[in-house]
């Protein structure tokens, strides 16, 4: 087992060292599309538009937008990773509290819903695999379809007209907020009030992670429960739970676990469209509000993060895969 | 007594066996028609109003069965010309996806080595991003960048989405045709080709492709729906295509529906994102029909 455990630790460090190369590569394109894309000095001069040259000089200096790319980019990163980061356009205010703010309440949305999603999704798609060709697996299957083809905001925007005016229309009082965390004006936390907010966005960004999840989960348990090594088991005299719990599910999961950790990507992309249906001071809502902006000082963080979490959860994916399943050779 | 049926008519039997695909196959081809017969079905012009003032917010009535927007036009009219457009764009994004996917994902599946590295590894590392994202941004760069203008079209042209969705959709598409030829290119049939004398180029148009037909026809599909989603979502944040006094999309319309929804007038959202997720979910059974026929490891028995 030390063994095995010295090779997974050394798996780990070379893809890490993969991964920092991959970081610098993804965020020197991601300047360059961005400065190509939103025209930061542009965006300055639209916002400042008294601004000096000495001024619109300094924040070129600041922000690493030198005419040359690589050395723009440089500048930057040198800014960057010496925490000296750049005041927003809009507002000269600083970057790190907004997004401190985004990220927190980002990753309290989207843990909540990955937690609903996947384990309804998976407890569907245990359902289902069960009794393939029956009934609940045509009725499972079905209705994960219609959730795959039903993007973000028509189920958002649905929600909303029922919630926000429907609700109050037909019994009298609001049962779940549809908009931002707390009711405006409010101050403080409140548990209670927060947790009622994130209801509805909860559930967007919840359907979508059920229906894909029950799809995997589905097809994972059919191909494991179809295995020889299942058939042994059971001619061991093993009894039918037991079988399924020891041996199907926990065989079924490798995957599910792969996938979950490579599927990071297309959950934020439903976070940041819901976020904006819904009002929620996330990371979506700062991305998409910046990017009108063609704020570059804050964008720039924001994809920092974005592309980072992106590899580790790449990462995550590998090593799982590899921790999970000892037949994957560590080569 | 196993009566001999072609494996087109097999693939055929399988996909009518799948009850949801023929009925969407019916619903997708009712909708094509009132689409493509436009200049009959829809009731008003894209722009017209349904009657003189006040017009504007009407319900679902007689002189307009969807009801009518904020500038009191026809919903039904406009539903017509949105679908219209936003199915061009799936189906010719799809089109240019599949062609440049089967061509990269060929070569890299066939020729392997270096190539097959670089063009994998962009490809994973792309899919991983949050689409939204990568989207608006590739959209800004490429619309800024002017010498592209004349070639991929302003900003809010429908050919600019086309592109641009093309741009995206390959990389899916690479990667289902490079799996395929992995899999077929150590098989008896491909060895015999090489071995009397077939050039590479000649394998791959002539036995490689044809033979992944099956998942490359399912790519087809599931390139349009996202392409017909992607085009909405764009449009929902006010980045879609401004297709000109003359037309509209769907995802126009469903973007409209946003400000309709706090005044509860609802046939403005619920009819849009009907009709998407409609034409979302039926092309979706359509290419899981498609898959099913045309995967020989799903053959049932009877």
């Amino acid at each position: 087992m030390g063994k095995y455990l010295y090779e997974v630790l050394r798996f780990v460090l070379r893809r890490l060292a993969w991964a920092v190369p991959t970081l610098f590569l993804v965020t020197f394109l991601v300047y360059v599309a961005l400065r190509i894309g939103t025209n930061p000095v542009e965006s300055y001069k639209r916002i400042n538009p008294r601004a000096t040259p000495a001024k619109i000089q300094q924040y070129i200096e600041v922000n690493g937008l030198d005419p040359n790319y690589v050395r723009g980019y440089f500048r930057w990163l040198v800014n960057f990773v010496t925490l000296d980061w750049p005041r927003s356009i809009k507002g000269s205010r600083e970057v790190w509290p907004q997004l401190k703010d985004a990220l927190a309440n980002t990753l309290r949305l989207g843990a909540a819903a990955s937690t609903v999603g996947i384990f309804f999704g998976l407890m569907l798609g245990i359902y289902a695999a069960l009794r393939p060709g029956g009934r609940r697996d045509v009725g499972v299957n079905t209705a994960a379809f219609v959730g795959i083809s039903i993007p973000p905001y028509v189920s958002a925007i649905l929600l909303q007209l029922v919630f926000a005016v429907y609700w109050s229309r037909w019994f009298g009082s609001t049962l779940f907020p549809t908009s931002g965390v707390y009711p405006p004006g409010h101050t403080g936390f409140n548990g209670w009030l927060m947790a009622k907010h994130m209801v509805l966005p909860v559930t967007v960004v919840a359907i979508q992670i059920i229906a894909v999840y029950a799809r995997y989960m589905r097809s994972s348990l059919l191909d494991v429960l179809s295995s020889e090594y299942m058939r042994t088991a059971r001619s061991k005299g093993i009894s039918e739970r037991r079988v399924l719990f020891k041996h199907g599910l926990r065989n079924a999961l490798i995957p599910v676990v792969t996938i979950a950790a490579l599927d990071v990507g297309s959950i934020v992309g439903g976070l940041i469209i819901t976020e904006n249906i819904f009002s929620y001071p996330g990371m979506g809502k700062y991305f998409l509000s910046s990017f009108g902006e063609g704020d570059f000082p804050l964008l720039m963080p924001w994809m920092v993060i974005i592309v980072a979490s992106v590899l580790l959860f790449n990462l995550l994916a590998d090593v799982s895969y590899a921790w999970l399943d000892p037949r994957i050779r560590l080569e | 007594m196993l009566p001999t049926i072609s494996p087109r008519r097999m693939a055929f039997n399988r996909f009518v066996s799948h009850k949801a695909a023929v009925v969407s196959v019916f619903i997708l081809a009712t909708l094509v028609l009132f689409v493509a017969l436009s200049p009959f079905t829809a009731r008003y012009g894209v722009n017209e109003a349904v009657q003189a003032p006040p017009n504007y917010f009407l319900s679902p009535r007689a002189n307009a069965w969807l009801g009518t927007d904020d500038i009191g036009r026809d919903l039904y009219s406009r539903l017509i010309y949105g679908v219209r457009v936003s199915l061009i764009i799936g189906l010719f994004s799809a089109m240019i996806s599949v062609a440049i996917g089967c061509l990269v994902g060929s070569v890299a599946g066939f020729r392997g080595g270096r190539f097959d590295d670089v063009v994998m590894r962009v490809t994973d590392l792309f899919l991983a991003f949050p689409f939204l994202v990568t989207l608006l941004v590739m959209r800004n760069m490429l619309g800024a960048i002017t010498w592209l203008t004349p070639v991929i079209g302003e900003l809010s042209s429908v050919r600019f989405i086309i592109v641009l969705f093309a741009i995206f959709g390959w990389m899916g598409v690479a990667r289902i045709v490079r799996g395929q030829v992995l899999a077929l290119k150590e098989r008896e049939f491909i060895e015999a080709a090489r071995a009397v004398g077939a050039s590479r180029w000649y394998i791959v148009r002539r036995h490689l492709l044809p033979n992944s037909i099956g998942p490359i026809m399912v790519a087809l599909t599931f390139s349009v729906v996202s392409a017909i989603i992607g085009e909405s979502t764009l449009a929902f944040f006010g980045y879609g295509p401004q297709a000109g006094a003359g037309a509209t999309s769907l995802g126009i319309l469903v973007g409209q529906a946003k400000g309709a929804v706090n005044t509860g007038f609802w046939w403005l959202a619920l009819f849009p994102c009907l009709t998407l997720v409609t034409i979302a979910l039926t092309i979706n059974f359509i290419g899981d029909a498609l898959r099913d026929a045309t995967d020989p490891r799903m053959q049932k028995d009877g």
